[in-house]
């Protein structure tokens, strides 16, 4: 099993956001997690990451069988977990290229692999970038820098395919994308997918998944997970709203 | 007090050898006046408002030997008139600088336009107190860039004046880079006078020197005007930068930016204080200013001050300071790519920085200055 949340209970600033949540994440899988404001999904996406505000109280989660809390958020990442942010951070005269090289790089020493230099980096840059679209002229920018709401979307998914993770979670990656992008990063991720990694989307509306199908759908509400189904709970979500689950658990 | 007095005699007698060969009588005059003022007055204190963080004694209690020429012959008339008009009084420094003057003055003829900047580079050796004076000249349309270097690599007191007249429609960038030994002492004062219409952009990078300071007064004194004085300190260890900044908007509808940066790591110290005033009939001003600091380390300290003085309704100003420290979501942002924790905040540390040093049009200069705050915050970026 890649990843398994064992009945966490986590928060921030002393307030319990998740209050005993399960969740089990093979290779080869898509997960989505929906809720609606509030219910814990932007909490699970930090704990996971590692974000320093989040204070686990108590369970457990492994990644790979290894425990992944007593990890730094740069370990996480160097072993294969990825974040795809929903407000990315730009990162003034540092280029992308430059960034991705850095990162790459790192994640690359880390497992006793061969570095690339910036010219061999440079190609491997460019096949990556085909996959989100994205013109060349980007990687000479600071990382994200001026970019539209939808470039530093596909910036996100272009890291994820520079880094290949294990694990991507993509928190909110479908807010604020006019319909155009949202086809480009969808399908950016779509072909990412393999049997050797696992994905997480956590979005609080079902049009993402119109075009990423998910194999798992859990619905997560005040903290922990209420409902869970196939591709078609996300449909039924969308038709009958959250209070229809809600009312469900009660 | 005792070291002070055996300095002040030290400066004295190599004051007296200098002043026996200065052949240019008004000149003479003017060191004399400037020398009397600095023996009434000596160093500044911190008793001084505009001293007051910053303690000079181990430039005071250092022994320096002095290193002086005269240089009466190599200068006009009109080049005194122009050293006339130097503030000399404002201080100690300023009067000692103008006593021991190694002048050197660079006239850019009228509506010629400078493809190459002019440089100057001065690099005190140890122990040896230096005084270049340079004054430059912007003739009525003309352009030039200026690029001032300091690169001292021993223990040695710098103390210059550099004086540059933009006349009217004249255009001047001008560069001054600080990047003397940590174990240097570096005073300069940087006064700049606009003509109608003209154009002053200027870019003040202070890294080097155990204690330095640098004082910068520009001045509108025709309508039109256009200044940018902008800067960066960047320090650590137990360095200490102090920048006074004075923009003077004496007429009306002149337009003055200032943006400066500052980033202190371990006990380092630094002092911040501009002054914009806009005068009683300067209307149509526009003026913005802004100081923002990056502390790194517990133990470094900022003292921040922007003073806006308006003298006048119909003006457009703004300014502020802001001491921080880096953004928690920024380097969380980051270490989820796999950047170890310390690469991640000197990277976003580079691109605080960033703005000052791209703004630098000289590629060679920038690319210099690049390397050297990468180098600084260890980091390589390869393209």
């Amino acid at each position: 099993m890649l990843l398994e949340v064992k009945d966490l209970h986590a928060g921030i600033e002393g307030k319990e956001i998740l209050k005993g949540l399960n969740l089990q994440v093979n290779k080869g899988e898509v997960h989505a997690i929906m809720g609606p404001n509030g219910s814990g999904k932007s909490t699970l996406s930090k704990v996971l990451a590692g974000h320093p505000s989040y204070e686990v109280i108590s369970g457990e989660v492994l990644f790979e069988g290894k425990d992944l809390l007593e990890l730094e958020p740069d370990e996480r990442a160097r072993e294969g977990v990825f974040m795809a942010f929903q407000y990315p951070v730009e990162v003034p005269g540092v280029s992308n290229s430059q960034f991705l090289r850095l990162a790459y790089n790192e994640k690359m020493k880390h497992h006793a692999q061969e570095e690339l230099d910036p010219l061999e980096f440079n190609d491997y840059l460019k096949e990556k970038a085909k996959i989100v679209e994205m013109d060349p002229q980007f990687f000479k920018r600071s990382v994200n820098e001026g970019f539209s709401g939808g470039e530093k979307k596909r910036n996100e998914i272009l890291q994820m395919a520079v880094l290949e993770p294990k694990l991507a979670i993509l928190d909110e990656t479908d807010s604020g994308l006019d319909i155009d992008a949202l086809r480009i990063v969808a399908e950016g991720v779509n072909k990412l997918r393999s049997s050797e990694n696992a994905i997480i989307l956590v979005t609080h509306y079902q049009r993402l998944l119109n075009y990423i199908t998910p194999d798992f759908v859990h619905v997560l509400a005040n903290g922990k997970i209420v409902k869970e189904g196939g591709k078609e709970l996300a449909v039924e979500l969308e038709e009958k709203g959250y209070d229809w689950v809600k009312a469900a658990t009660k | 007090m005792t070291a002070e007095l055996a300095k002040e005699t030290n400066f004295g007698a190599a004051f007296r050898s200098l002043i026996a060969g200065e052949q240019n009588a008004e000149l003479r005059e003017l060191r004399e006046k400037a020398f009397a003022s600095f023996e009434a007055n000596g160093f500044p204190t911190v008793r001084n408002e505009d001293w007051k963080y910053t303690n000079v004694a181990p430039v005071v209690g250092g022994q320096w030997s002095v290193s002086a020429t005269d240089n009466g012959q190599r200068i006009t008339d009109s080049e005194v008139g122009f050293l006339s008009r130097f503030v000399s009084e404002s201080n100690g420094f300023a009067a000692l600088n103008l006593a021991f003057a190694d002048v050197k003055v660079v006239r850019i003829a009228k509506e010629t336009s400078l493809d190459e900047p002019i440089e100057f580079t001065f690099s005190g050796k140890d122990s040896e107190a230096t005084f270049p004076h340079v004054i430059v000249i912007a003739e009525a349309g003309s352009k030039a860039t200026i690029v001032e270097t300091y690169a001292s690599t021993a223990k040695s007191f710098t103390n210059a004046a550099v004086q540059v007249i933009v006349e009217d429609n004249a255009s001047v960038t001008h560069y001054r880079v600080q990047k003397d030994s940590p174990e240097a002492f570096n005073y300069g004062i940087t006064e700049v006078t606009l003509g109608r219409g003209s154009s002053y952009d200027s870019t003040n990078i202070n890294l080097g020197g155990g204690l330095s300071r640098h004082d910068i007064e520009v001045k509108f004194t025709a309508e039109g005007g256009e200044a940018w004085v902008d800067g960066l300190y960047m320090l650590n260890g137990s360095q200490h930068h102090d920048t006074h900044s004075i923009i003077d908007h004496t007429v009306p509808n002149c337009i003055s930016h200032q943006t400066y940066k500052g980033v202190l790591n371990d006990k380092s110290r630094a002092v911040f204080n501009g002054k914009v005033f806009v005068r009683e009939n300067a209307h149509g001003t526009d003026a913005q200013q802004s100081n923002k600091n990056l502390l790194l380390s517990n133990d470094a300290r900022v003292d921040t001050k922007p003073q806006l003085e308006i003298f006048n309704d119909d003006v457009k100003c703004s300014h502020g300071a802001t001491v921080g420290q880096l953004e928690e979501e920024e380097l969380f942002y980051l270490l989820t790519r796999g950047l170890p924790e310390l690469l991640a905040r000197n990277l976003l540390t580079y691109g605080f920085v960033e703005q000052i040093v791209n703004k630098i049009g000289i590629e060679a200069i920038k690319s210099e200055l690049d390397a050297a705050v990468l180098n600084r915050l260890n980091v390589k970026l390869e393209v």
